[in-house]
């Protein structure tokens, strides 16, 4: 049976030394522009930090993958293949693309360099992935959140592409690189800027009513006192359908997949990731140090594995919503 | 330029499709997309009535596309877009890659909307695997759209989404029956009581998204009637007005009269704001966010 691979996000380099030192096989970053999906202030590499942070994963037999998975337009082409460029020389294990074109660009410039579909690339089908294999060797796809646990095991039975889906974080809702919600409401999103809610369009007001957080205007929650605040992402806000107010799309939660990982594992599932690049370093520690624990017991034995209740609670306090769910791979959720 | 008519977004009667169709053969209409892309559970229309619908509007001189589902994840799914690709007989608009797979080289397909062609290479892509025609991302402003025309390949044609609830977002998750504490599998089909979508609202009473399904829109209704000129001037080949419930004829009707030049656009644009629920949006074309309304002439904007 395979050993899942734990992939492990790296928003800084003490994020990556955090993952790697906690027991991530493989992380992955992305450059300082909006080439990635998770382009806020402050985070992400420039050439030389990226350096380091492949060195110290190299040095300690880890992966490096480069995630370059928004959607360039003419005039910023030239910045998505000088990135695939820098990529390429500073000799990244693999490209996580999202982008057809730059795929193209980047299977003919650099035909050794291993490329993924990233979650932005809305593949969920064996033909889809049978696409991008056939037209330019990918080796490994990220499933989008949005397959049960079968539909996962069918996609897996019916490629030859290595499947990695999502094991922990924040919960898109939405099928990735399919949703414009954050653009229709503030210009921008993770396709053309690579930012879901941008920060700049973020406010947040105390008023009579409660503490409100807006988006360009638009009120995407308010908050009585004493309750806990999160990001404001539209899918998580609370909003009024047929004269009933509530999380009409879904509340704050994150996924985890602590409880099926046996099963993940069994299916054929190659790697797992852990979602937040835009965590800190703290969080990469902790979240990287529970998913290794947990992937040496399922590794030494499957039938017996089950999720230590340390753990549940390690995960759940660093979650959305201080809770978790299995989001889309359990059937009742969708 | 032409004129095409979207597919049908939501879940509706199958007489009421069928009449709305026969309607839709006397509108000045070039293209008409036909099928269902949201949910594959809705099948009071299977591909055979498809067909049938397709053979009155060829008739009626109309271009028949078949669309295909945009979120593929059952077996059965792919099953279905395996016959629409191999009906033998009309183009098919792709809408997931899937879709692109089946046909590339074989049959010609239409770059759907949801496809994210946002660069000349990708465009360029498509045109090498069969591509006849091309939709623009409703995100994207008329700035791209004009770079992405100078990089267009010979013979593909360039489509524009100009009127309608814009398509957003899909999930695995039904927001129609999650709404009524249905599961997704025994919906009860609730999204036929909502013949353009179920709206959302902001604490503070603004129309900000419909539901529909498991793909969610925008509450305001695009009209980029006022950008006919422009996009004239910019190449573009077909206009694409996406289906509502009520008063389509004259939205079609109004779109035809300026681009023939009966009408003038902002009259044009006046008149259709008056045809639509809630208000209307055109942000994105002008590279702002897609709910805002961009430009001198918004009285026609009701609430």
């Amino acid at each position: 049976m395979n050993k899942m691979e734990l992939v492990c996000p790296a928003g800084s380099l003490p994020a990556l030394k955090a993952a790697v030192d906690n027991g991530a096989d493989t992380v992955y970053m992305g450059f300082r522009d909006a080439t990635n999906a998770r382009n806020f202030p402050g985070l992400n590499f420039d050439e030389r930090t990226a350096e380091r942070g492949i060195r110290y994963a190299h040095e300690r037999g880890r992966k490096v993958l480069l995630a370059l998975n928004t959607y360039p337009q003419p005039r910023t082409w030239a910045v998505w293949t000088a990135a695939v460029d820098r990529a390429a020389r500073l000799g990244v294990d693999a490209l996580i693309l999202a982008d057809a074109g730059l795929m193209r660009y980047a299977s003919r410039t650099h035909p050794g360099l291993r490329l993924h579909l990233s979650v932005q690339g809305s593949a969920t089908s064996p033909e889809s992935i049978a696409f991008y294999r056939n037209k330019f060797n990918i080796q490994r796809v990220v499933l989008p959140r949005v397959l049960s646990l079968s539909q996962v095991r069918r996609v897996v039975e019916n490629t030859d592409v290595a499947v990695e889906t999502f094991a922990f974080g924040s919960l898109c809702v939405m099928v990735e690189g399919r949703c414009y919600l954050s653009s229709y409401a503030t210009g921008e999103s993770p396709n053309t800027c690579g930012a879901c809610s941008p920060a700049k369009a973020v406010r947040w007001e105390e008023t009579a009513g409660g503490r409100e957080v807006r988006l360009n205007q638009v009120l995407i929650d308010r908050y009585a006192a004493g309750e806990n605040a999160g990001y404001p992402v539209i899918c998580k806000g609370r909003f009024e359908v047929n004269g009933e107010l509530g999380y009409a799309i879904e509340a704050p939660t994150s996924l985890s997949v602590l409880d099926i990982l046996p099963e993940l594992q069994a299916i054929g599932v190659q790697a797992i990731k852990v979602e937040g690049r835009q965590r800190s370093p703290a969080y990469v520690a902790q979240v990287t140090r529970v998913l290794r624990q947990a992937l040496d017991a399922v590794g030494a034995s499957p039938a017996t594995y089950a999720p230590r209740s340390d753990w549940i609670a390690q995960l759940d306090k660093v979650s959305e919503g201080s809770t978790h769910t299995l989001g889309a791979l359990e059937r009742e959720w969708q | 330029m032409k004129f095409s008519l979207g597919p049908v977004l939501y879940f509706w009667p199958k007489n009421e499709v069928l009449d709305f169709y026969r309607q839709v053969a006397d509108w000045p209409l070039d293209i008409v997309y036909l099928g269902e892309t949201v949910c594959a559970k809705r099948r009071l229309m299977r591909l055979g009535d498809w067909l049938e619908v397709a053979t009155q509007l060829t008739a009626a001189g109309k271009e028949v596309v078949l669309s295909s589902l945009v979120l593929l994840e059952a077996d059965s799914e792919l099953k279905a877009l395996r016959q629409i690709v191999d009906n033998g007989h009309y183009a098919v608009e792709a809408n997931d890659m899937a879709a692109v797979q089946l046909a590339a080289g074989r049959v010609p397909y239409v770059a759907g909307p949801q496809l994210n062609i946002y660069n000349g290479e990708t465009l360029a892509l498509h045109h090498d695997l069969g591509a006849s025609r091309w939709v623009l991302p409703v995100e994207l402003p008329h700035t791209t759209l004009a770079d992405l025309q100078d990089q267009r390949p010979v013979g593909l044609e360039t489509e524009v989404f100009a009127f309608g609830r814009l398509p957003l977002a899909f999930s695995a998750r039904c927001f129609t029956a999650r709404t009524h504490n249905l599961p997704k599998d025994d919906c009860q089909f609730r999204c036929v009581d909502y013949p353009d979508g179920m709206l959302l609202k902001t604490q503070d009473q603004r129309q900000f998204l419909a539901m529909n399904g498991i793909q969610t829109l925008s509450a305001a209704t695009s009209n980029l009637i006022g950008a006919l000129p422009d996009m004239a001037a910019l190449g573009v080949d077909v206009v694409r007005l996406s289906p509502q419930s009520r008063h389509m004829a004259q939205i079609v009707e109004t779109f035809a009269a300026v681009r023939d030049g009966s009408l003038e656009p902002l009259a044009g644009q006046t008149q259709v704001a008056t045809l639509v629920s809630g208000e209307v949006c055109n942000g994105y074309w002008h590279g702002e966010a897609g709910m805002d309304w961009h430009g001198a002439s918004a009285q026609g904007r009701r609430l």
